[in-house]
Protein backbone atom coordinates (compact mmCIF):
# COMPACT_ATOMS: atom_id res chain seq x y z
CA UNK A 1 0.00 0.00 0.00
CA UNK A 2 1.78 3.06 -1.10
CA UNK A 3 1.18 6.45 0.19
CA UNK A 4 -1.48 8.81 -1.75
CA UNK A 5 -0.32 12.30 -1.88
CA UNK A 6 -3.57 13.57 -2.10
CA UNK A 7 -4.51 12.04 1.32
CA UNK A 8 -1.52 12.70 3.13
CA UNK A 9 -1.90 15.92 2.18
CA UNK A 10 -5.40 16.27 3.81
CA UNK A 11 -3.60 15.05 6.48
CA UNK A 12 -1.32 17.73 7.05
CA UNK A 13 -4.09 20.37 6.26
CA UNK A 14 -6.40 18.75 9.14
CA UNK A 15 -3.44 20.34 11.54
CA UNK A 16 -3.40 23.73 9.88
CA UNK A 17 0.23 22.50 8.44
CA UNK A 18 2.01 23.41 11.10
CA UNK A 19 5.15 22.25 12.22
CA UNK A 20 4.28 21.47 15.62
CA UNK A 21 1.75 19.29 15.05
CA UNK A 22 4.18 16.78 13.16
CA UNK A 23 3.59 13.96 16.28
CA UNK A 24 0.00 14.49 15.40
CA UNK A 25 0.72 14.22 11.89
CA UNK A 26 2.75 11.19 11.94
CA UNK A 27 -0.54 9.52 14.24
CA UNK A 28 -3.31 10.19 11.61
CA UNK A 29 -0.30 8.99 8.73
CA UNK A 30 0.16 6.03 11.15
CA UNK A 31 -3.40 5.57 11.75
CA UNK A 32 -4.49 5.67 7.72
CA UNK A 33 -1.85 3.03 7.02
CA UNK A 34 -0.97 1.08 9.93
CA UNK A 35 2.84 2.56 9.26
CA UNK A 36 4.95 5.69 7.94
CA UNK A 37 5.45 4.85 4.61
CA UNK A 38 8.34 6.61 3.44
CA UNK A 39 6.57 8.36 0.55
CA UNK A 40 4.40 9.93 3.38
CA UNK A 41 7.13 11.01 5.24
CA UNK A 42 9.11 12.56 2.29
CA UNK A 43 5.19 14.88 1.70
CA UNK A 44 5.05 15.54 5.05
CA UNK A 45 9.28 16.91 4.78
CA UNK A 46 7.80 18.85 1.80
CA UNK A 47 5.09 20.30 3.15
CA UNK A 48 5.85 21.78 6.59
CA UNK A 49 9.35 22.41 5.53
CA UNK A 50 10.94 20.44 8.26
CA UNK A 51 14.31 18.55 7.08
CA UNK A 52 13.38 14.99 6.43
CA UNK A 53 16.19 13.50 8.94
CA UNK A 54 14.34 15.70 11.63
CA UNK A 55 11.39 13.99 10.66
CA UNK A 56 12.98 10.55 10.86
CA UNK A 57 14.83 10.89 13.88
CA UNK A 58 10.98 12.19 15.70
CA UNK A 59 9.33 8.66 13.74
CA UNK A 60 12.03 6.63 14.91
CA UNK A 61 12.48 7.89 18.73
CA UNK A 62 8.83 6.56 19.65
CA UNK A 63 8.28 3.29 19.39
CA UNK A 64 4.10 3.56 18.48
CA UNK A 65 5.51 4.60 15.08
CA UNK A 66 6.53 1.86 12.62
CA UNK A 67 8.31 2.60 9.27
CA UNK A 68 7.93 -1.16 8.58
CA UNK A 69 4.16 -2.17 7.70
CA UNK A 70 2.48 -4.09 10.46
CA UNK A 71 0.33 -6.90 10.41
CA UNK A 72 -3.60 -6.11 10.31
CA UNK A 73 -3.27 -6.75 14.42
CA UNK A 74 -0.86 -5.78 16.73
CA UNK A 75 0.08 -7.97 19.80
CA UNK A 76 1.99 -6.62 22.45
CA UNK A 77 3.45 -8.40 25.38
CA UNK A 78 4.59 -6.48 28.25
CA UNK A 79 8.05 -6.97 29.67
CA UNK A 80 8.15 -4.71 31.91
CA UNK A 81 9.59 -5.68 35.85
CA UNK A 82 6.40 -6.64 37.15
CA UNK A 83 4.93 -8.47 34.00
CA UNK A 84 8.83 -10.23 34.05
CA UNK A 85 8.65 -11.59 36.77
CA UNK A 86 5.58 -12.94 36.71
CA UNK A 87 6.73 -14.59 33.33
CA UNK A 88 6.02 -12.59 30.84
CA UNK A 89 9.10 -13.62 29.11
CA UNK A 90 7.22 -17.31 28.76
CA UNK A 91 4.26 -16.04 27.29
CA UNK A 92 6.27 -14.07 24.76
CA UNK A 93 7.83 -16.89 23.58
CA UNK A 94 4.86 -18.67 23.17
CA UNK A 95 3.77 -16.18 21.16
CA UNK A 96 6.44 -16.21 18.96
CA UNK A 97 6.21 -19.96 18.46
CA UNK A 98 2.76 -19.70 17.42
CA UNK A 99 3.30 -17.24 15.18
CA UNK A 100 6.46 -18.24 14.32
CA UNK A 101 8.10 -15.06 14.41
CA UNK A 102 10.43 -12.87 16.91
CA UNK A 103 9.53 -9.73 18.48
CA UNK A 104 9.04 -7.22 16.91
CA UNK A 105 8.15 -9.04 13.19
CA UNK A 106 5.27 -9.49 11.06
CA UNK A 107 3.76 -12.78 9.98
CA UNK A 108 4.18 -13.50 6.53
CA UNK A 109 0.35 -13.40 6.32
CA UNK A 110 0.89 -9.84 7.71
CA UNK A 111 -2.02 -10.68 10.03
CA UNK A 112 0.44 -10.29 13.26
CA UNK A 113 2.77 -8.37 14.46
CA UNK A 114 4.29 -8.85 17.93
CA UNK A 115 6.24 -6.03 19.80
CA UNK A 116 6.86 -5.96 23.76
CA UNK A 117 6.76 -2.73 26.17
CA UNK A 118 8.31 -1.96 28.85
CA UNK A 119 5.47 -1.31 31.35
CA UNK A 120 1.94 -0.09 30.80
CA UNK A 121 0.95 1.25 33.78
CA UNK A 122 -0.87 -1.98 35.09
CA UNK A 123 1.24 -3.95 36.95
CA UNK A 124 -1.53 -5.34 39.20
CA UNK A 125 -2.62 -7.61 36.55
CA UNK A 126 0.23 -8.46 34.52
CA UNK A 127 1.35 -10.47 32.55
CA UNK A 128 -0.44 -8.33 30.74
CA UNK A 129 -1.02 -8.82 26.52
CA UNK A 130 -2.91 -6.15 24.61
CA UNK A 131 -3.93 -7.13 21.33
CA UNK A 132 -5.60 -4.58 19.14
CA UNK A 133 -6.32 -2.59 22.23
CA UNK A 134 -7.91 -5.25 24.06
CA UNK A 135 -6.01 -5.84 27.45
CA UNK A 136 -5.62 -9.36 28.74
CA UNK A 137 -4.82 -9.66 32.40
CA UNK A 138 -3.08 -12.42 33.99
CA UNK A 139 -2.49 -14.13 31.04
CA UNK A 140 -1.08 -17.60 30.92
CA UNK A 141 0.73 -19.89 28.50
CA UNK A 142 -2.11 -21.35 28.00
CA UNK A 143 -4.51 -18.19 26.99
CA UNK A 144 -2.02 -17.67 24.20
CA UNK A 145 -3.58 -20.09 21.48
CA UNK A 146 -7.11 -19.21 22.46
CA UNK A 147 -6.36 -15.19 22.27
CA UNK A 148 -4.68 -15.66 18.89
CA UNK A 149 -7.47 -17.66 17.79
CA UNK A 150 -9.92 -14.96 18.78
CA UNK A 151 -8.15 -13.09 16.20
CA UNK A 152 -7.77 -15.15 13.62
CA UNK A 153 -11.46 -15.82 13.46
CA UNK A 154 -12.28 -12.62 13.51
CA UNK A 155 -10.28 -12.55 9.88
CA UNK A 156 -12.50 -15.74 8.59
CA UNK A 157 -15.99 -13.56 9.97
CA UNK A 158 -14.98 -10.72 8.05
CA UNK A 159 -13.85 -11.87 4.83
CA UNK A 160 -17.36 -14.31 4.92
CA UNK A 161 -19.25 -10.72 4.77
CA UNK B 1 29.97 41.49 34.32
CA UNK B 2 29.68 38.66 35.73
CA UNK B 3 31.98 37.30 38.80
CA UNK B 4 32.93 33.66 39.77
CA UNK B 5 35.57 31.48 40.61
CA UNK B 6 37.38 29.23 38.84
CA UNK B 7 39.94 26.84 40.59
CA UNK B 8 40.27 29.63 43.90
CA UNK B 9 40.93 32.04 40.85
CA UNK B 10 38.62 35.38 40.47
CA UNK B 11 37.29 35.95 37.11
CA UNK B 12 34.94 37.69 35.52
CA UNK B 13 33.17 36.35 32.37
CA UNK B 14 30.50 38.20 30.08
CA UNK B 15 27.00 37.05 30.38
CA UNK B 16 25.85 34.30 28.26
CA UNK B 17 29.21 32.50 28.35
CA UNK B 18 29.54 28.86 29.59
CA UNK B 19 31.60 27.73 32.35
CA UNK B 20 34.28 26.41 29.52
CA UNK B 21 34.14 29.73 27.54
CA UNK B 22 35.28 31.58 30.83
CA UNK B 23 37.83 28.35 31.28
CA UNK B 24 39.39 29.29 28.08
CA UNK B 25 39.85 32.57 28.12
CA UNK B 26 41.55 32.68 30.90
CA UNK B 27 43.09 29.70 29.61
CA UNK B 28 42.50 26.99 32.31
CA UNK B 29 42.62 23.76 29.77
CA UNK B 30 39.13 21.54 30.27
CA UNK B 31 39.39 18.30 28.27
CA UNK B 32 36.38 18.73 25.45
CA UNK B 33 35.08 16.19 22.63
CA UNK B 34 31.68 16.89 21.75
CA UNK B 35 32.41 20.07 21.86
CA UNK B 36 33.41 22.27 18.88
CA UNK B 37 34.09 26.01 18.45
CA UNK B 38 32.00 26.39 15.06
CA UNK B 39 28.92 24.32 16.15
CA UNK B 40 26.36 24.75 18.44
CA UNK B 41 26.61 22.83 22.07
CA UNK B 42 25.68 19.00 22.83
CA UNK B 43 26.81 18.20 26.12
CA UNK B 44 26.69 14.28 25.45
CA UNK B 45 30.54 12.92 26.12
CA UNK B 46 30.58 14.09 29.18
CA UNK B 47 34.37 14.41 28.81
CA UNK B 48 34.05 18.37 29.99
CA UNK B 49 32.90 17.94 33.54
CA UNK B 50 34.09 20.17 36.58
CA UNK B 51 32.35 20.60 40.04
CA UNK B 52 30.47 23.24 40.61
CA UNK B 53 29.24 24.66 44.27
CA UNK B 54 30.84 23.57 47.80
CA UNK B 55 30.42 21.24 50.20
CA UNK B 56 27.78 18.39 50.07
CA UNK B 57 25.88 20.36 47.72
CA UNK B 58 28.80 20.09 45.31
CA UNK B 59 27.91 18.51 41.82
CA UNK B 60 29.13 17.55 38.66
CA UNK B 61 28.02 19.73 34.95
CA UNK B 62 29.17 19.56 31.92
CA UNK B 63 31.22 22.91 31.31
CA UNK B 64 30.41 23.33 27.77
CA UNK B 65 26.68 23.39 28.33
CA UNK B 66 26.37 25.16 31.77
CA UNK B 67 26.01 29.18 31.80
CA UNK B 68 28.44 31.47 34.26
CA UNK B 69 26.62 32.57 37.14
CA UNK B 70 27.36 35.05 39.58
CA UNK B 71 28.99 33.75 42.20
CA UNK B 72 29.37 30.56 41.00
CA UNK B 73 31.85 28.45 42.74
CA UNK B 74 33.99 26.38 39.91
CA UNK B 75 36.46 23.41 40.44
CA UNK B 76 38.38 21.44 37.61
CA UNK B 77 40.52 19.33 39.03
CA UNK B 78 38.76 17.89 41.92
CA UNK B 79 39.51 14.20 42.77
CA UNK B 80 35.53 13.94 41.67
CA UNK B 81 36.17 15.22 38.61
CA UNK B 82 39.06 13.43 37.93
CA UNK B 83 37.79 9.82 38.20
CA UNK B 84 34.68 10.94 36.24
CA UNK B 85 36.06 11.96 33.34
CA UNK B 86 38.43 8.93 34.14
CA UNK B 87 35.24 6.78 33.76
CA UNK B 88 34.08 8.43 30.68
CA UNK B 89 37.37 8.13 28.09
CA UNK B 90 37.17 4.18 29.72
CA UNK B 91 33.59 3.61 28.46
CA UNK B 92 33.99 5.43 25.56
CA UNK B 93 36.89 3.38 24.77
CA UNK B 94 35.31 0.02 24.88
CA UNK B 95 32.68 1.32 22.73
CA UNK B 96 35.35 2.53 20.19
CA UNK B 97 38.97 1.52 20.87
CA UNK B 98 40.03 2.36 17.03
CA UNK B 99 39.64 5.86 18.06
CA UNK B 100 43.28 7.98 18.17
CA UNK B 101 41.42 10.61 19.33
CA UNK B 102 39.72 8.84 22.67
CA UNK B 103 42.71 6.48 23.14
CA UNK B 104 45.22 9.53 22.85
CA UNK B 105 42.90 10.92 25.64
CA UNK B 106 43.36 7.47 27.86
CA UNK B 107 47.02 8.17 27.65
CA UNK B 108 46.62 11.84 28.37
CA UNK B 109 44.80 11.29 31.36
CA UNK B 110 46.09 7.95 32.46
CA UNK B 111 43.52 5.56 31.90
CA UNK B 112 45.04 2.16 31.64
CA UNK B 113 42.31 -0.58 31.83
CA UNK B 114 39.11 -1.15 30.38
CA UNK B 115 36.92 -3.20 32.33
CA UNK B 116 33.41 -2.74 29.88
CA UNK B 117 33.34 -5.41 27.33
CA UNK B 118 35.12 -3.92 24.22
CA UNK B 119 32.18 -3.39 21.26
CA UNK B 120 34.12 -1.87 18.74
CA UNK B 121 31.94 0.45 16.72
CA UNK B 122 32.19 2.74 14.75
CA UNK B 123 30.59 5.92 16.72
CA UNK B 124 30.30 7.24 19.86
CA UNK B 125 27.20 9.19 19.30
CA UNK B 126 28.84 12.69 20.14
CA UNK B 127 26.66 14.68 17.16
CA UNK B 128 29.71 16.02 15.80
CA UNK B 129 28.71 15.00 12.42
CA UNK B 130 25.01 15.93 12.59
CA UNK B 131 26.17 19.00 13.95
CA UNK B 132 28.49 20.12 11.02
CA UNK B 133 26.24 18.87 8.94
CA UNK B 134 23.29 20.88 9.95
CA UNK B 135 25.60 24.26 10.93
CA UNK B 136 28.25 24.63 8.61
CA UNK B 137 27.19 22.50 5.81
CA UNK B 138 24.00 23.62 5.53
CA UNK B 139 23.44 19.82 4.27
CA UNK B 140 20.66 18.06 6.93
CA UNK B 141 21.41 14.62 5.43
CA UNK B 142 22.48 12.73 8.41
CA UNK B 143 21.04 12.83 12.19
CA UNK B 144 20.05 10.29 14.95
CA UNK B 145 17.66 8.04 14.64
CA UNK B 146 16.51 5.44 17.46
CA UNK B 147 16.87 5.96 21.19
CA UNK B 148 18.15 3.95 24.33
CA UNK B 149 20.88 1.32 23.16
CA UNK B 150 19.45 1.11 19.17
CA UNK B 151 20.41 4.88 18.73
CA UNK B 152 22.50 5.98 15.95
CA UNK B 153 23.11 8.00 13.38
CA UNK B 154 22.31 7.65 9.83
CA UNK B 155 20.79 9.14 6.63
CA UNK B 156 16.84 8.54 5.90
CA UNK B 157 16.24 5.81 5.50
CA UNK B 158 19.69 4.23 5.98
CA UNK B 159 20.48 4.70 2.02
CA UNK B 160 21.91 7.03 0.05
CA UNK B 161 21.00 10.54 1.18
CA UNK B 162 19.14 13.33 -1.67
CA UNK B 163 20.67 16.51 0.00
CA UNK B 164 23.87 15.36 0.80
CA UNK B 165 26.65 17.34 -0.62
CA UNK B 166 28.92 14.88 -0.38
CA UNK B 167 31.14 17.63 1.49
CA UNK B 168 33.26 15.33 3.98
CA UNK B 169 32.56 17.88 6.86
CA UNK B 170 31.07 15.25 8.50
CA UNK B 171 34.20 12.34 8.24
CA UNK B 172 36.77 15.25 9.03
CA UNK B 173 35.18 15.79 12.33
CA UNK B 174 34.38 12.92 13.23
CA UNK B 175 36.69 11.61 16.35
CA UNK B 176 35.95 8.12 15.64
CA UNK B 177 36.44 7.57 11.58
CA UNK B 178 39.42 10.00 11.47
CA UNK B 179 42.87 8.02 11.33
CA UNK B 180 42.77 4.63 12.93
CA UNK B 181 45.09 4.38 16.32
CA UNK B 182 47.97 2.29 14.82
CA UNK B 183 49.57 1.40 18.88
CA UNK B 184 50.46 -1.94 19.92
CA UNK B 185 47.34 -3.81 19.55
CA UNK B 186 44.80 -0.70 19.47
CA UNK B 187 41.99 -2.63 17.98
CA UNK B 188 40.89 -4.42 20.94
CA UNK B 189 42.59 -2.80 23.93
CA UNK B 190 44.01 0.47 25.45
CA UNK B 191 46.80 1.29 23.37
CA UNK B 192 49.32 3.75 25.95
CA UNK B 193 52.07 4.14 23.72
CA UNK B 194 51.64 7.39 24.49
CA UNK B 195 52.08 6.79 28.37
CA UNK B 196 55.63 4.63 27.77
CA UNK B 197 57.27 5.70 24.36
CA UNK B 198 58.92 9.05 23.91
CA UNK B 199 58.03 11.25 22.45
CA UNK B 200 54.93 10.13 22.08
CA UNK B 201 51.75 10.34 19.57
CA UNK B 202 50.34 13.23 21.36
CA UNK B 203 52.76 15.37 20.14
CA UNK B 204 52.15 16.26 16.63
CA UNK B 205 55.82 15.35 13.99
CA UNK B 206 55.08 17.44 10.73
CA UNK B 207 58.49 15.59 9.04
CA UNK B 208 57.99 12.16 10.17
CA UNK B 209 56.66 9.98 7.59
CA UNK B 210 54.65 7.12 8.36
CA UNK B 211 56.78 3.81 7.73
CA UNK B 212 56.07 1.79 10.37
CA UNK B 213 52.38 1.86 9.15
CA UNK B 214 53.55 -0.67 6.49
CA UNK B 215 55.58 -3.18 8.80
CA UNK B 216 52.17 -3.70 11.08
CA UNK B 217 53.30 -2.00 14.47
CA UNK B 218 52.84 1.35 15.84
CA UNK B 219 55.52 4.03 15.51
CA UNK B 220 53.50 6.04 12.76
CA UNK B 221 54.28 9.17 14.54
CA UNK B 222 56.57 7.41 17.62
CA UNK B 223 59.95 7.89 17.90
CA UNK B 224 61.72 6.53 20.77
CA UNK B 225 64.62 7.80 23.47
CA UNK B 226 68.29 6.92 22.26
CA UNK B 227 69.03 4.96 25.37
CA UNK B 228 65.93 2.55 25.01
CA UNK B 229 65.86 2.83 21.07
CA UNK B 230 68.57 0.20 20.75
CA UNK B 231 67.25 -3.16 21.97
CA UNK B 232 63.80 -2.10 20.76
CA UNK B 233 64.56 -1.18 17.03
CA UNK B 234 66.19 -4.36 16.60
CA UNK B 235 63.05 -6.38 18.01
CA UNK B 236 60.78 -4.46 15.67
CA UNK B 237 63.45 -4.61 12.46
CA UNK B 238 63.08 -8.42 13.15
CA UNK B 239 59.06 -8.69 13.31
CA UNK B 240 58.51 -6.09 10.14
CA UNK B 241 61.37 -8.31 8.46
CA UNK B 242 59.40 -11.77 9.83
CA UNK B 243 56.06 -9.66 8.10
CA UNK B 244 57.71 -9.14 4.91
CA UNK B 245 58.46 -12.68 4.60
S1 LIG C 1 29.19 14.79 3.38
FE1 LIG C 1 26.94 14.87 3.37
S2 LIG C 1 26.35 14.07 5.38
FE2 LIG C 1 28.52 14.67 5.53
S3 LIG C 1 28.49 16.80 6.27
FE3 LIG C 1 28.58 16.88 4.03
S4 LIG C 1 26.41 17.05 3.43
FE4 LIG C 1 26.43 16.31 5.55
S1 LIG D 1 29.84 9.33 13.44
FE1 LIG D 1 31.62 10.28 14.45
S2 LIG D 1 31.09 12.47 14.63
FE2 LIG D 1 29.20 11.37 14.20
S3 LIG D 1 28.32 10.97 16.22
FE3 LIG D 1 29.53 9.16 15.66
S4 LIG D 1 31.53 9.50 16.57
FE4 LIG D 1 30.49 11.50 16.56
S1 LIG E 1 5.20 -4.29 34.10
FE1 LIG E 1 3.63 -4.90 32.75
S2 LIG E 1 2.16 -3.37 33.11
FE2 LIG E 1 3.77 -2.70 34.40
S1 LIG F 1 32.52 18.63 25.57
FE1 LIG F 1 31.09 19.05 27.12
S2 LIG F 1 29.93 17.23 27.14
FE2 LIG F 1 31.25 16.87 25.45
Amino acid sequence: MDADTQKVQLLITKHNTEKKALISILQDIQAEYNYLPQEALKIVSETLDVPLINIIGVATFYRSFSLQPRGKHLVTVCMGTACHVRGGPKILEEFERRLDIEAGETTKDSQFTLETVACLGCCAIGPVVVVDGNYYAQTTIRMVGPILKKYKKKEKKNEAH
Amino acid sequence: MINLKINNLEVKAEEGWTVLEAAKFYGLEIPTLCYNEGLSVYGGCRLCLVEIGEGPKSKLVSSCTYPVEEGLVVRTGTKRVIEARKMMIELMLSIAPNSKAIQDLASKFGVTQVRFKIRNEECILCGLCVRMCAEQMDGRAIGFQNRGYKRKISTPFDIKSEVCRLCGGCMYICPVCQLKCQGPDADTTVCNACLTMDPTCLDYYDELQCWMYDAGRCGTCVRETPEKSDSKEQTRNSKAKEKNV
